[in-house]
């Protein structure tokens, strides 16, 4: 169990590497919390594993420095680090039995066989394979092979941290949500540091009490799911989290009002933006109204998904979602209102908040 | 999916047949046709039975061949088998290294077979070679003409460097098709190099050695050319392998019926340890 510190973490593939886009891990500079659970969400080629791989000491980073707990580990294997890992692609050990399998990391490391016997019988007991202990690990299924994978990850007691790369993805829903609530006990009853990568953002949501969100190498945001939610940091967010994600549409700002192509949206606050910047205002589905006053809007489709309707809308020549109540009425002549307080605008795609001019950042 | 049934698909398959009618069987059908029969020349043949069968099978010389064919395929298949995986083990996965690894390792597999024997009779001569005159001249008395042991030693280091290669390739083929995850868990797994190689390595190559070891044990078995080129089969009969000593029979004395006899011999003994060796290596895989 410990706090980790990446400290300026940059990592490229190739040799030499020149240009930004050369990284794969842009720059990564974060503290995780020692016990915190962590989700780590973000779209295929973000680079989600390989900042996994270099925490676990798999990679070396190109550059940048690893603390555990304040102690400099940049140079030390992954042994010396003590940190388990689940990977994307389950790996068994064919010729061994589940259980030996599982009793695997603890006789590397001379645990004595009583002590392995009761974890790996708990191990067992948790992914449901018990009756299964002796058979070789070979002719199993793949979700099988999956909870083995996920299995070794957790049997040993005294680990820094727990990573796990998509641990889930081949497992049915209903058991993928008791293996998950049964993760969340295990990090209760150890306090271990767990880091989770997924793609997908219930699981992020369920799991962690703070989602890191990744995109293009970089980690644009770190909160909790409400915060991921309500003032998501970058447009890719909005994008990313929720469903249907947020609504971003090309604005002028003048002042404390918005020029969305020739309609006017007044806002609570004057956001400071730098020349030249581009600017968008983002406002969820779900803080849209559909009525008959405000903007108007042409109503192309209605998707109904049980509980809630999306509207899909062109709204000042720009597609816009829509969320409205099953029993909420849908207009002849549809106008649409935003939530003033659910309003925000982004310059060059970075969320901009009324006292800070932030405009360029990246 | 409904199968069709139509004979005339086994037109497609006579070529096939024709080819193999010719190039095996029909010589096969007139080793089995001398090794019953007895001739005096003339064309002029007289049933013999199973005699010739029986003659070979009560010969010292075919037992002291036949031992000599057992122990020279077991001392290549413990040398070459081990030495192949360790070579494999550390030849580079990636890089520049790859290539000229590979194509090093082809290079023997390459050279013919009496081309491989006459380069080890010279390089092995004491007056002339290379090996040979170093040792001489660095005290040792070697001499694969006379002496049994150096004739031996020359044989098994000359095979040894013939076909280590092959074992060496087909592991590294084995090898290479390990995906990188398995290291990385066997890391995070604590696993020492032994571990590595025992539940990871080893069990993907199971199927590739097995070939090999086939290969190796067929091969080595019916060896032929190096005895022949480099000792002739002596010093004396020491190194007259059950392929020279059928040689001998048929050319050398023109006993046909005897030399087909042990002919037929040879191939079930090669055919039945084949059959147990695969055997015994693929249901020790099943079972476990
Ligand atoms: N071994 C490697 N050699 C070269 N480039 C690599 C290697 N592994 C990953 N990359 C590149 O680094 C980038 C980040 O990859 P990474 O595997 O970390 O993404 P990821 O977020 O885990 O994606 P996914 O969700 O598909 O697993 C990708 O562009 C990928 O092509
Ligand atoms: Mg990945």
């Amino acid at each position: 169990m410990a706090r980790i510190n990446l400290d300026h973490i940059r990592h490229a593939y190739g040799p030499s590497p020149k240009s930004p886009s050369d990284y794969s891990l842009k720059e990564v500079h974060h503290e995780w919390n020692d016990g915190g659970a962590y989700a780590l969400l973000g779209p295929s080629g973000c680079g989600k594993t390989t900042l996994l791989n270099i925490i676990s000491g798999l990679l070396q980073p190109s550059e940048g420095k690893i603390l555990f707990d304040g102690r400099d580990v940049t140079y030390l294997s992954t042994q010396d680090r003590n940190i388990a890992q689940v990977f994307q692609f389950p790996v068994i050990y064919d010729t061994m039995t589940v259980y030996d399998n599982l009793a695997f990391p603890l006789r590397n490391r001379h645990v004595p066989e009583g002590e392995v016997d009761r974890r790996v019988n708990e191990i067992l007991e948790m992914i449901g394979l018990a009756d299964r202990a002796k058979k070789k690990a070979q002719g199993l299924t793949a979700d099988q092979k999956q909870k083995i994978s996920l299995g070794r990850g957790l049997v040993r007691s005294d680990v820094s941290a727990i990573l796990f790369d998509e641990p889930l993805t081949v497992i049915d829903p209903h058991m993928k949500w008791v293996l998950r609530s049964q993760l969340k006990r295990l990090h209760k009853q150890f306090g271990f540091t767990m880091v989770y990568v997924t793609h997908d953002q219930t699981e992020a949501l369920t799991f962690a009490d703070k989602v890191v969100v990744m995109y293009d190498g970089e980690i644009v945001q770190i909160g909790t799911p409400a915060e991921l939610f309500e003032k998501p940091k970058h447009t890719f967010v909005g994008y990313f989290i929720g469903s249907p994600g947020m609504n971003v549409l090309p604005a002028k700002i003048d002042g404390s009002s918005v020029d969305l192509d020739g309609q006017k949206v007044a806002l609570s606050f004057a956001p400071k933006i730098a020349a030249g910047a581009k600017t968008e205002l983002g406002i969820r589905p779900e803080f849209v109204r559909l009525g008959r006053e405000g903007m108007p809007v042409t109503i192309s489709k209605v998707e109904d998904i049980g509980r809630q309707k999306i509207v899909r809308a062109s709204f000042a020549s720009r597609p816009i979602a829509i969320v409205v109540h099953e029993d909420g009425e849908i207009p002849t002549d549809p106008r649409v209102t935003f939530d003033p307080s659910a309003i925000n605008i982004y310059a060059n795609s970075w969320r901009v908040t009324d006292s800070l001019p932030i405009g360029g950042a990246a | 999916m409904e199968k069709t049934w139509n004979n005339k698909a086994w037109f497609m398959v006579l070529p096939v047949l024709v080819l193999v009618a010719f190039s095996a069987v029909i010589p096969l059908m007139t080793v089995v046709n001398y090794s019953v029969q007895d001739t005096f020349g003339n064309n002029e043949f007289f049933w013999a039975g199973t005699d010739w069968f029986t003659d070979v099978l009560h010969s010292d010389r075919f037992w002291d061949a036949l031992t000599r064919n057992l122990i020279f395929s077991a001392i290549i298949l413990a040398i070459e088998i081990p030495l192949g995986i360790l070579i494999a083990l550390n030849m580079p996965k990636k890089g520049l290294g790859v290539p000229v690894c590979l194509v090093l390792m082809s290079l023997p597999l390459l050279i013919p077979w009496n081309v491989v024997g006459t380069i080890w009779q010279v390089f092995g001569r004491v007056d002339i070679g290379l090996l040979g005159y170093t040792l001489a001249a660095l005290g040792i008395n070697y001499n694969y003409v006379n002496n049994v042991f150096d004739a031996w030693v020359t044989l098994i280091v000359m095979d040894i460097w013939h076909w280590t290669s092959l074992v060496v390739l087909l592991c590294y083929a084995g090898l290479v098709s390990i995906p990188d995850a398995y290291y990385q868990a066997a890391k995070i797994d604590g696993a020492s190099r032994w571990s590595v190689f025992r539940y990871i390595q080893l069990p993907k190559m199971k199927r590739v050695l097995l070939i090999a070891f086939l290969l190796r044990f067929m091969d080595s078995f019916m060896i032929y050319t190096e005895p022949f080129v480099v000792t002739g089969g002596g010093p004396g009969n020491a190194t007259t392998f059950l392929s020279i000593d059928l040689v001998k029979t048929a050319i050398g004395q023109f006993d046909l019926g005897p030399a087909a006899a042990l002919s037929i011999i040879y191939f079930l003994i090669i055919l039945l340890l084949s059959w147990i060796f695969y055997t015994v290596m693929t249901t020790s895989d099943a079972q476990k």
